[in-house]
């Protein structure tokens, strides 16, 4: 009674929080790490296990090392460590796998200063630099179990002919990286994610929406092409981070068309069969641009007299 | 279409508590300074008999409201006291005898027209008192070469959580609220009046819907349970479809808006004379174990209420003047209650380690979802921060209403409207 705390109002707060955002996350991606253990066996669980554990490991390490409060019970490194093992090829060299989280937590976040503060997405550039780093390990593609001949062959999408079925591609009969082969999985922790409002469709549908016509008006098949690569986990996951993508619903949108077409442009012009990732990267890097044409035009502003143009509405 | 807004928990569970009148303290501290406007100069001395409803101060100054004596007793001295509001302000403080004797002369003022329906409603010390005591009679005195006031809005949406004033108002002095809308009607000439009420209490909405389709011209009209539902600017766009424009009044677009409290204070007024002595106020809060709305003298200490409503002083830690959204905190418990204290609450102790930590902005984009006037409060901090007059300005900082939605929904427990509150004042240096 003789102190009374006083604090600027309002005095009550929604439970919404950092660390609940992300552990929703993490449920989501539960069915896809569940289905990659189905798919290819216990090495996927020791590899993604392994991605979270040092993806916390050198967070923890970056907070020391700076004298900052330690992050890692925000679980911002776990959701990216997860995503990071999903990107990966399940015979992946497991220090390879270490690296990769090296360069998505320690470079790419924290040296930016931390959560919130990243342009790019981690998970992203840590996958593109193993990619670029280790070509040869990070395409040693396997058949899951579940498929009598397993033996290493071309993913669906480098393939020539359509070797897989719609119904291999949405079940995740096919090879590819650990989280992305199984797209009924990831579509279910989508629906998981919109309807605790972590994230909203317009992102997802615009990315899958924007593959979807492209193909069909460059000939290709539609369907074929949004549910192989990891379009469903890039479009889900990672296209709708937060951090890393514009704040307003119109630049959802934007930047969803944006990654779409890019992955087209890559995947059917250039010499890389997979383009979702450098997609969302370069997207990423547009994010800014795309804030400062979206931004939001307080009701009953009067009209800037400059920045009419730039302005919604 | 309405303007966005957040869900809150109602936590409304004074609603079905009819008012009871507060127990005479034995003294009262009445602040010079209850509304916005001039802080009025004391017109009595130490050992001074008063009688309930004398006046005490008045100003010259048109932007300003009188206060009257809600006591009989004697003036034991003129203190200066900070109040909730953070102003220092001369306060009378009376010791009461207990008679409660009203002064001679109270009786019904005599209105002709717009002109003395303003000056009685200035005499009555009357403010606003939903929360911002905004003076009535500046609100109705306004220039009709300049505006053309079609529109009379009645804002009883009372959309901050625990308070339920307005809501036992409706129920219990429903006549006079309808008395107070007939006399702003013929004064000031308004056709159509627009009663707004949220969703969440529907047995106001009957009464109302009934009392008003036995008049014509008053609509009651039920609103979404949406926070901030009873902010000015979004009530007269919610029920109007107007909006108010930066830096503008509602009189600019025809309308002209009061608290249904308000409201219905005028009409005793109009009929009794009584000036403005007395509020009705909600006392809840976790810490206090019998919730209660209660009629106040104005200047009873905060203390007084909420022993009436048995609170726990020793668990407690957090009082707030008015709601949780947009009161403000109480250092002082001996701190007297004004004209615009819609109420009181008390929360005990909280377990500190629970609550989630702030974290850096991740972008989310709640906040820019939340706020009902469209501002984009993620941009605003981070331009405050970098002390950018420019881009504060170019986003419309000043619009903010301070109504505290971004903050409420930040995951990261970002301080949001107190930042907005820091810019407005950074820009006004």
């Amino acid at each position: 009674m003789e102190k009374l705390t006083v604090s600027p109002s309002p005095h009550i707060r929604s439970g919404a929080s950092t660390s609940r955002i992300m552990l929703h996350v993490l449920i989501a991606l539960m069915p896809a790490m569940v289905m990659s253990a189905v798919l290819f066996g216990g090495r996927a669980l020791v590899l993604t296990s392994l991605c979270i554990l040092s993806a916390m490991a050198w967070e923890r390490l970056c907070c020391l090392i700076m004298k900052r409060p330690d992050t890692t019970d925000d679980l911002s490194a776990m959701v990216t460590g997860m995503l990071l093992a999903f990107n990966l090829p399940p015979t992946l060299p497991l220090y390879m796998a270490v690296i990769g989280t090296f360069v998505a937590i320690v470079i790419v976040k924290m040296i930016f200063g931390g959560l919130g503060q990243n342009f790019a997405n981690p998970a992203i550039v840590g996958r593109i630099v193993l990619m670029l780093s280790f070509t040869s390990a990070m395409t040693n593609w396997t058949m899951p179990k579940t498929v009598t001949d397993a033996v290493t062959s071309a993913t669906p999408l480098a393939s020539d002919d359509k070797a897989y079925s719609y119904w291999d591609l949405f079940i995740g009969n096919c090879p590819g990286c650990l989280g992305e082969v199984c797209a009924a999985a990831l579509i279910a922790g989508g629906i998981y994610l919109v309807i605790m409002k972590v994230i909203c469709v317009h992102t997802p549908i615009a990315f899958v929406g924007t593959v979807f016509v492209y193909s069909w008006l460059a000939g290709e098949d539609p369907v074929y092409q949004i549910l192989s690569g990891g379009l469903m986990l890039g479009a889900i996951f990672m296209a709708t981070d937060y951090v890393t993508t514009p704040v307003c619903k119109k630049g959802k949108v934007i930047f969803g068309i944006g990654c779409g077409i890019i992955t087209c442009v890559i995947r059917f012009y250039a010499s890389y069969p997979e383009g979702v990732s450098f997609s969302i990267l370069i997207m990423n890097i547009a994010t800014p641009y795309i804030d400062m044409i979206t931004l939001r035009k307080p009701i009953g502003a009067e009209k800037p007299k400059k920045e009419a143009k730039t302005d919604e509405k | 279409m309405s303007l966005k807004g957040i869900i809150l928990r109602h936590n409304k569970n004074t609603a079905q508590m009819p008012s009871e009148p507060l127990p005479l303290p034995n003294k009262v501290s009445i602040p010079m300074q209850q509304s916005i406007g001039a802080p009025c100069d004391v017109l009595v001395k130490k050992g001074d008999k008063v009688l309930v409803g004398q006046k005490i101060g008045d100003s010259d100054k048109y932007m300003s409201v009188p206060v009257h004596s809600s006591v009989s007793g004697t003036v034991t001295g003129i203190s200066e006291l900070l109040l909730v509001s953070g102003k220092v302000c001369k306060c009378v403080d009376i010791e009461t005898d207990g008679e409660q004797k009203v002064i001679d002369g109270i009786k019904p003022p005599v209105v002709t027209d717009r002109d003395s329906f303003c000056r009685a409603i200035k005499e009555s010390g009357c403010c606003g008192l939903g929360g911002a005591g905004f003076p009535t009679h500046v609100k109705f005195g306004f220039d009709d070469k300049k505006f053309s006031v079609d529109t009379l809005i009645i804002n009883a949406a009372e959309c901050e959580p625990y308070l339920t004033g307005d809501h036992r108002e409706m129920l219990e002095n429903t006549d006079s609220i309808f008395e107070g809308i007939a006399h702003i009607k013929k004064n000031l000439g308004i056709e159509n009046v627009y009663i707004g009420i949220e969703k969440n209490k529907p047995d106001a909405i009957k009464l109302l819907s009934e009392k008003a389709a036995q008049q014509g011209g008053i609509k009651v009209v039920p609103l979404k349970e949406k926070y901030p539902q009873g902010a000015e600017k979004v009530l007269v766009y919610n029920i109007t479809g107007r909006i108010v424009k930066e830096g503008k009044i509602p009189a600019d677009e025809g309308v002209i808006v009061i608290n249904v409290s308000t409201c219905g204070f005028i009409g005793d007024y109009m009929r009794t004379g009584m000036p403005l002595v007395s509020r009705r106020m909600t006392v809840s809060g976790d810490a206090v174990k019998k919730p209660c709305n209660v009629i106040v003298p104005l200047g009873t200490s905060f203390k007084k209420v909420l022993k009436f409503a048995e609170c726990d002083f020793d668990g407690m830690e957090k009082a707030i003047a008015g709601g949780p959204m947009m009161g403000i905190d109480l250092f002082d418990l001996h701190d007297p209650v004004c004209k615009t204290h819609s109420g009181v609450l008390a929360f005990k102790k909280k377990n500190k380690e629970k609550e989630p930590l702030q974290t850096n902005c991740i972008r989310c984009g709640r906040c820019i979802e939340a706020c009902p006037v469209g501002l984009m409060p993620t941009v605003l901090e981070k331009a405050f921060d970098n002390k950018d007059r420019e881009t504060l300005k170019k986003m419309k900082v000043s619009l903010c209403m301070n109504c505290g939605s971004c903050t409420y929904v930040c995951p990261a427990k970002r301080n949001l409207a107190e930042k907005n509150q820091l810019a407005k004042a950074l820009l006004r240096t």
